[in-house]
């Protein structure tokens, strides 16, 4: 069932869609809100207080924009208010200007001295493979805000780059930069992993 | 004279894969990579690496909530229901 679907199930009153909201989107709420606020907890609060915006919200839907949209600006605008009560400052990426590659595995002259293995063959034809699919998921959950909140919503929600600046009140070269840096990391990661167990 | 562009080394070709798989590059940039690209196999590999871990992040699903998560959060739809 699509979003539509289930909210139109949702407004019946009908509890197995809202429960299927909830499993389909409370980790990215979850993700997203930890980029405003100061801890996991506070994180899952704003998840929380998000869910119940919405069943008190959602008569007034109109559907103008996506049912997500909707739902992840709810949660922003929540998480905003939480993080300022909170005295929080936005997260930067410390190393925003800094290599994704390190240094080390280029040449004085900038070539590969220690090239990557390609892992085509292992991931692509096995996207089915849950392995390498945790890997991935592992990897996004281990990147540092604002990587984490940025690569949720660009690469694994699916939003475009200009979404996600409206959303989060960035510019869209910013969205790129950090989407560039959190990918590069992520890769990192799931190379490192395969390396370690011939996934 | 117009002065072609200097070609470019791995460790700056990796910085652009994100965004040529982006489509944002502009066409300059955009050729110079492609002309490295189709010199070099370890950057064409990384550039295939990135391609798939995109394609793996969009296909991730949803994490699989513990069950308290979603317990809990369905306690509050029946209390919301109930309250109305």
């Amino acid at each position: 069932m699509d979003d539509a679907e289930l909210l139109k199930s949702l407004l019946g009153g009908d509890e197995s869609a809202f429960s299927e909201l909830v499993r389909r989107y409370h980790s990215t709420l979850v993700k997203v809100a930890r980029y405003y606020v100061a801890s996991a907890a506070s994180a899952e609060d704003v998840a929380q207080d998000t869910w119940i915006a919405v069943l008190k919200g959602i008569e007034k839907f109109e559907g103008r924009s996506t049912f997500k949209t909707w739902l992840l600006r709810i949660c922003v605008n929540r998480a905003r208010t939480s993080g300022v009560k909170e005295h929080r400052s936005i997260p930067v990426d410390p190393n925003e200007s800094g290599p994704t590659v390190s240094a080390h595995r280029f040449d004085q002259g900038g070539f590969w001295s220690d090239p990557p293995v390609p892992f085509t063959e292992a991931i692509d034809t096995r996207l089915d493979n849950t392995a390498v699919l945790n890997a991935v998921r592992d990897a996004i959950d281990a990147l540092a805000e604002p990587q984490q909140a940025v690569v949720t919503l660009r690469d694994v929600e699916g939003l475009s780059t200009q979404e996600v600046a409206a959303l989060l009140g960035l510019s869209e070269a910013n969205v790129r930069v950090i989407v560039h840096r959190g990918r590069a990391r992520v890769r990192e990661i799931v190379e490192e992993a395969m390396k370690g167990s011939k996934i | 004279m117009k002065l072609l562009p200097s070609p470019l080394v791995c460790r700056d070709a990796v910085e652009l894969v994100s965004d040529y798989l982006d489509g944002t590059l502009s066409r300059r940039q955009r050729r110079r990579l492609e002309k490295h690209l189709a010199q070099c196999d370890a950057c064409s590999a990384y550039l295939d690496q990135m391609r798939a871990t995109i394609a793996a992040s969009g296909t991730v699903g949803p994490e699989d909530l513990p069950s308290e998560v979603v317990e809990g959060l369905v306690n509050l739809f029946r209390q919301y229901r109930a309250d109305e």
